[in-house]
């Protein structure tokens, strides 16, 4: 008896300590490290304040940087959402040797870093980068024009970035989905656009919001990507955490702005999920 | 009809009345749906091959065969969801190749419903309606017309997986209905349900189809389904047709040997017929009998399992033992082993026991009861 009751800790055991050494003990120590104090002599003051939480709710720096980190990841999940099933769907309607080959042309950039990825954007973004001869070329600018330290190139690059994870999980919920609904709709009299109004996106709705829910708390979270094409000027939250964190030294601020991210994100992640389940848990049983 | 031409007859001059009428006098044999030497090839593999076809208005028709004869691939083609690479399709006068799947307003049932998980009972039978534009109380009233129809007043506002196979079975047939199609196409609609629901939906399918009276056409592989459906049973082999009647006369009267054993069971014997006319004597095996009938020649013959009976040895066309037999309720289904290969033998539980296993025992059957059959 005791034996059977002890095989299930024995065997989940390694995993739980993975878990507790490289997930909780970090956490747990940042949000330890928020309450601490910080001055410029000392250093670190191992006590307990909500001195970093009060300056962060009181500053509007701090409001620009939170608004904008979730602003710029709601629009990328919407362009991704949108690109993303586009994209999968063209995919499931192609035959059988170029399916494979474009699912790995869409899914290949996950293989290159997001620096790298990153720096090719700003290569293109720059006043002297494509984009900005190419505009001026076909004349609709007279200048050179950068999309460098602008959130339009943040987005753009994100997106990029963020695009296969919404496709893998727009294409999981496509091929559940029956052929012959598509053949039903049409023989009712429904156009194209109908049908994939109507009877695709409906159906592949579950894996929009789980590919949504995935894509923008990468976005949120990302930090290489606005490191760079944003720069200093256009901070969002775990780029600012990361300069207090290693330009002002002032650890206890930047864990009590990655406590803050975590909250907001797992607030805004369970409040979505318990939508989608009241939606379609009826549904899709 | 002569009240309509005589009523016609001042503008007799036009052409196109001209046509009109004479369309008209050849109305009672006019076809509603023809399929013109129809064929579809992958490559060089003839799936549908030249099928030719007429369905006249309200008809009942059955396209029966074994997996993979084509019988699917020309419901598809009539549904538009496949070019023929041959042939017409005439729908009422009009060429259907040239309308788009979604303008031909045929029903279609699909063999796994293809209901929208997404969407309850009454939004399902809606669609239709919807893409069609009609108003919305009519809507209203023509989605719960037809889901009264079906039996399913009462879930209306259920999703699919909420519902049973009969009832989403229910659900698709209203939804095809519920456009009032020119044509309803049934593709394997009971193939997903069980033995007694099938046989239940049978007679309900029946009925509603007598009811609203649309022309249909049902593509199975299930003989018992075609026969007790279909007004005319179209059976096909090999992307050709074997034979086109009605059940009876296709069970009664098979002209292929694919006929009389793909409809119920049957025995295939070699039937050899000499003597003078008016005195034939036939031949099978060692067995030799009178034939009344001039009609009949040498050549591959059919009998019916159950038109066989054990007689007495002096009347015996056949000896044979009795290998295994069967009991299935309302008869009895026996192996007899004779010279010429097993037998299969049906007979009617009356009350009295058939011979035991391993007995020997002697086998008669009506001349007349054979059926000259082409390869």
């Amino acid at each position: 008896m005791m034996k059977i009751s002890r095989a299930p800790w024995l065997l989940s055991g390694p995993a739980l300590t993975l878990y507790a050494v490289f997930l909780i003990a970090p956490i747990a120590s940042i949000f330890l490290i928020s309450f601490f104090e910080f001055n410029f002599k000392g250093g670190l003051q191992a006590t307990f304040t909500l001195k970093n939480y009060i300056e962060i709710l009181t500053d509007g720096y701090f409001y620009e940087i939170f608004g904008r980190t979730f602003g710029v990841a709601l629009v990328v999940t919407i362009a991704c959402a949108v690109l993303g099933t586009g994209e999968a769907y063209v995919l499931s309607r192609m035959s059988n040797p170029w399916k494979g080959l474009f699912l790995m042309i869409v899914l290949g950039p996950l293989l290159i870093s997001v620096v790298v990825r990153t720096l090719g954007w700003a290569l293109l973004f720059g006043s002297t980068g494509l984009i900005s001869q190419f505009l001026m070329f076909v004349g609709i600018t007279s200048g050179p024009v950068s999309l460098m330290y602008t959130n339009l190139g943040v987005i753009i690059a994100l997106t990029h970035v963020m695009v296969p994870f919404m496709v893998i999980s727009v294409w999981a919920s496509l091929q559940r989905i029956n052929p012959s609904t598509e053949a039903a709709a049409l023989s009712l009299g429904a156009s194209q656009f109908a049908v994939i109004m109507r009877v695709i996106v409906p159906q592949v709705m579950p894996g929009i919001l789980s590919g949504s829910i995935m894509v923008f708390a990468l976005s949120a979270s990302a930090f290489a990507t606005p490191s760079i094409i944003g720069g200093r000027r256009l901070k969002n939250v775990p780029t600012a955490a990361y300069d207090e964190f290693l330009n002002t030294l002032n650890w206890p601020l930047g864990s009590a702005l990655a406590v803050l991210l975590l909250i907001t994100m797992m607030v805004v992640l369970i409040a979505a999920n318990k939508l989608t389940e009241r939606r379609y848990g009826a549904i899709f049983g | 009809m002569i009240s309509v031409i005589s009523g016609t007859s001042a503008g007799f001059a036009r052409s196109s009345d001209k046509d009109f009428i004479q369309r008209l006098l050849a109305g009672a044999a006019m076809s509603y749906l023809e399929l013109n030497g129809l064929t579809k090839k992958y490559g060089s593999v003839a799936v549908v091959d030249g099928l030719n076809l007429e369905i006249q208005k309200g008809e009942f028709v059955s396209l029966l065969g074994p997996s993979g004869c084509g019988k699917t691939t020309t419901l598809q083609m009539i549904a538009g969801f496949i070019d023929p690479t041959e042939g017409k399709i005439v729908l009422d006068g009009k060429d259907l190749l040239r309308v788009p799947a979604n303008k031909r307003g045929l029903g279609i049932v699909f063999q796994n419903y293809a209901l929208f998980p997404h969407m309850t009972a009454a939004e399902n039978v809606s669609f239709g309606l919807e893409m069609l534009k009609i108003e919305k109380r009519e809507r209203a009233d023509r989605v719960s017309e037809t889901l009264t129809l079906v039996g399913l007043g009462h879930l209306a506002d259920r999703y699919p997986a909420k519902l049973s196979g009969g009832q989403q079975q229910r659900v698709a047939l209203a939804r095809a209905l519920v456009i009032r199609p020119s044509v309803l196409l049934l593709d394997e609609p009971l193939s997903n349900l069980d033995a007694k629901l099938r046989e239940e939906m049978q007679f309900e399918l029946r009925s509603i189809q007598r009811m609203v009276g649309t022309t249909t056409i049902l593509v199975t592989h299930d003989q018992s389904e075609a026969m007790a459906l279909s007004d005319r049973v179209v059976v096909m082999n090999h992307g050709k047709i074997e034979q086109i009647a009605e059940p009876y006369i296709a069970y009664e009267e098979p002209e292929t040997e694919f006929v009389g054993g793909f409809l119920g069971k049957s025995n295939s014997f070699q039937l050899t017929v000499s003597g003078p006319e008016g005195a034939l004597v036939g031949q099978i095996g060692d067995a030799t009998f009178s034939i009344s009938s001039n009609r009949m020649k040498s050549g591959n013959v059919i009998v019916r399992p159950e038109k066989i009976i054990f007689s007495e040895a002096q009347d015996s066309m056949l000896a044979g033992r009795m290998k295994s037999r069967v009991f299935q309720g309302n008869h009895w289904l026996c192996q007899v082993e004779t010279v010429l290969g097993t037998v299969l033998v049906i007979r009617q539980n009356d009350g009295n026991m058939v011979a035991p296993e391993g007995s020997d025992v002697n086998l008669c059957w009506k001349p007349e009861d054979m059926r000259l059959v082409q390869r």
